[in-house]
């Protein structure tokens, strides 16, 4: 079926071209179909891809909203269709911040921002500082450049799992090192529960996603022309006002993006803190996308469950745009 | 012109045709059907130690039930930790196994989807009637007032399994009959790195099915007689505390053990780490870590005072797995004959001993192999000092909120927090206020 369509495609292209190269030969009306036919051709051929972008992403969405409305518990899984409408119900039990399921929704979600803007911060920085470190050739770049990447390459399970091994209480390798062999603490302490789980998550997410930040920059750090630190030299210029003075300032269109990948996936990240801590979240460490996930699977309450995610989805989608118009209008000024 | 149109025609069918194979799969049909008479799914828990020795325990049976019935039977062994989301998924999409094992405690939560079929007095029939298995089994079926929503396949019990060298070492004769004999003995063996007992803080399930007999020694529930959640109640609160003190006042149970949830606390009493261990069905897996049998002995899990019994002498769950058949299966007929061969005579014992489970049917129990003095106590328990867990639509939210906040505390007390009756409320008063409203 596709090399057919591919070939009947590509015959009114060549057949446009065509037309393009021998301007004049037409005239009046024949002159306004091919126009219509130039603009419309580019949208005929995306018409397939938009129709799939429609199924893979958007119906799941609507139907997500559809259930956010509904009071769809065990007693309907089966039958979604039967399941009676909530109206807003869902909506008021999730920002209800009197209530426990609402105070439990803001505890995870300042948890969330905090264990954000920490992580997104010190992988920007990690990632950064190495990538500036190795931008001058020397003998094992390339090896240790492969190196860092391998937290980035690994399977997030079998990455995390191992982390799980090392912050256990009794054989971790964490306290082996911390408590057994330096003796940092008076006691072994706990990763995996209480308090320090927190830290614990931080520490992998941030072992897992610095390598990303890394990655980027690099790429950025090859566009910047080598004459200017050159020049900079020059004029007396040292490593840090190099890197002030030109580096920075010439990765800002990559940071801007980087940052704010690395802010969505970071938020919505489900998988390290369901794999560290399994299905119930220690409140330190409380992520939004497991609470929710707990919200819907573990309380069998999939319209709550929902209706936080869709919570979620405006905050992402303000969050997203303001950051966009602010960064869009600070770089204007500095093109012009 | 021709060729635009041509293409054109050519895109919206290439795309209707990815929109149709996309949404092929959605033809579900709300009852179950005969429409693939020769083949069946079955999604087996985890009994034994692992995955892989569960396939070899089934497999020959599966082949045998092949022969006589002409049925192929494709088996998939579920870890734990998986099932219930499985079969959670499988009921919102009707797609799922022909055959199925439950947690007996999740049959009244999972009878509420509707996704089982209910076995009335004529599917019984088809297996050989329902007086063929053990009340306290069918009590662990479904709510009281429906058709029970699976049938029981193996029955466990808790037992106390102590380790006789550790005991006699630390001049313990006798396997403790009461808590307080527990916590004493607890505490003359807890010293040098070894402990008294071992838990499954992590594991909510594992935390309910004690706090569940606590409660009940205590006189308590965590229903009230119509269903309704009531997790605060003096005794509720008593037990929880009674629970978690074990490591929190008494110290007889390693802080570690907070976050087991891997069933390490058996590999622990299995490697002479800890003494004692309050497990169903321990003897396969003991053995499959290297501990000898007559190096352990099995007693009744302790109770508050006097002997186990009904009432506030009850010692254990009702635990076990009921085997249950979607209602969406294509070979429902098939799949009934599989539950029949499954709850045969032959077949009960030849599982339940690969299991050292106990067999729910009659006549299987009475057979010799279940007479070892470690599967009379397992017996006794169930048969008289043994409750099923509330078989309400909300047990299975329960065992996750309240299990939480059993979890939350052991945390507490590993970390050195105080655990007090107020902290013990508040955390199940959370809980409470999670539980659906309806």
């Amino acid at each position: 079926m596709s090399p057919d369509t591919a070939m009947t495609a590509t015959a009114p292209a060549a057949e446009a071209a065509a037309r393009k190269t021998s301007p004049g030969a037409e005239h009046g009306p024949r002159r306004r179909t091919g126009r219509i036919r130039r603009i419309g051709l580019p949208y005929l051929l995306l018409l397939p891809a938009l129709l799939l972008e429609l199924l893979v992403h958007l119906v799941p969405m609507v139907i997500g909203i559809v259930m956010s409305f509904k009071e769809l518990t065990q007693f309907y899984i089966r039958d979604w269709g039967a399941a009676p409408w909530a109206g807003l119900d869902n909506y008021k039990v999730s920002v209800d911040f009197d209530a426990p399921v609402g105070q439990a929704l803001l505890h995870s979600f300042f948890v969330t921002l905090a264990f954000t803007v920490l992580s997104v911060g010190l992988c920007w920085l990690i990632g950064t500082a190495a990538a500036i470190f190795m931008q001058d050739t020397f003998r094992g770049r390339g090896l240790l450049r492969a190196l860092f990447l391998v937290p980035y390459a690994l399977p997030v399970y079998a990455a995390v799992i191992t982390w799980v091994f090392m912050f256990q209480h009794d054989n971790g390798l964490v306290n082996h090192v911390l408590h057994d062999q330096l003796g940092l603490t008076d006691k072994p302490s706990f990763w995996l529960i209480g308090d320090n789980s927190f830290f614990a998550l931080l520490t992998v997410s941030v072992w897992k996603g610095w390598p990303f930040a890394f990655l980027i920059v690099m790429a950025g750090l090859q566009n910047i022309p080598r004459e200017l630190y050159e020049a900079a030299a020059l004029d007396g210029a040292g490593m840090i006002q190099q890197v002030r003075r030109i580096t920075l300032p010439s990765l800002r269109p990559v940071n801007q993006v980087l940052v704010l990948v690395l802010f969505l996936w970071t938020f919505n990240d489900f998988n390290t803190p369901f794999v560290l801590f399994g299905r119930t979240a220690p409140e330190a460490a409380d992520l939004i996308s497991v609470h929710i996930y707990q919200a819907s699977f573990v309380t069998w309450n999939f319209g709550t469950g929902s209706a936080m995610s869709v919570l979620l989805l405006l905050f992402l989608l303000v969050v997203t745009g303001v950051y966009l118009v602010f960064t869009s209008r600070q770089r204007r000024p500095s093109h012009g | 012109m021709r060729s635009i149109r041509a293409a054109a025609t050519g895109a919206v069918i290439l795309s209707l045709a990815l929109t149709a194979t996309a949404c092929g799969g959605g033809s579900t049909t709300d009852g179950g059907s005969n429409d693939s008479p020769k083949e069946l799914t079955y999604w087996a828990s985890n009994q034994g130690a692992s995955v892989e020795i569960d396939k070899k325990v089934l497999q020959p049976e599966l082949d045998k039930f092949e022969k006589q019935t002409g049925i192929k039977v494709k088996l998939e062994v579920v870890p734990w930790s998986d099932l219930l989301n499985r079969i959670l998924t499988a009921a919102t999409s009707g797609q799922g196994p022909d055959v199925l094992n439950i947690g007996n405690t999740w049959s009244a939560s999972l009878q509420a989807t509707g996704a089982l079929m209910p076995w009335d007095a004529k599917a019984f029939d088809r297996i050989g009637g329902k007086d063929r298995f053990v009340d306290s089994a069918l009590g662990s079926t479904g709510a009281e007032d429906q058709d029970p929503a699976a049938v029981p396949l193996y029955s466990m019990a808790y037992a106390l399994y102590y380790n006789k060298q550790m005991l006699a070492d630390a001049g313990v004769d006798a396997p403790p009959v009461t808590w307080d004999e527990l916590v004493a003995a607890g505490k003359k063996v807890s010293k040098g790195g070894k402990w008294g007992i071992g838990m499954e803080g992590s594991n909510p399930s594992e935390n309910i099915h004690h706090a569940f007999v606590f409660a009940q020694q205590h006189g308590a529930d965590f229903f009230t007689a119509d269903g309704k959640p009531d997790f605060t109640n003096d005794g509720a609160v008593t037990a929880v505390k009674q629970y978690v003190d074990l490591m929190a006042k008494d110290k007889i149970i390693a802080p570690g053990n907070a976050e087991y949830a891997q069933n390490q606390s058996v590999s622990d009493f299995a490697k002479g780490k800890t003494a004692m261990l309050l497990w169903q069905s321990a003897s396969a897996n003991l053995k499959s870590q290297g501990m000898a049998d007559d190096s352990y002995g099995i007693a009744p899990v302790p109770v508050q005072s006097g002997t186990p019994g009904a009432g506030k002498q009850v010692n254990s769950m009702v635990a076990g797995i009921n085997l249950a058949v979607f209602k969406n299966s294509d070979n429902i007929d098939g799949a009934t004959d599989f539950v029949k061969f499954m709850t045969s005579d032959a077949e009960q014992k030849i599982l339940n001993t690969a299991y050292s489970s106990i067999p729910p049917v009659k006549a299987a129990q009475e057979d010799a192999a279940f007479n070892s003095p470690a599967n009379s106590v397992l017996k006794d328990t169930l048969a008289q000092s043994a409750v099923a867990l509330p078989q309400v639509p909300d047990e299975s939210q329960f065992e996750t909120a309240v299990g939480t906040a059993i979890k939350d505390l052991f945390a507490d007390a590993a970390g050195g927090r105080e655990v007090t009756t107020a902290s013990v409320e508040a955390a199940l008063t959370k809980a409470q206020q999670q539980m659906p409203k309806k």
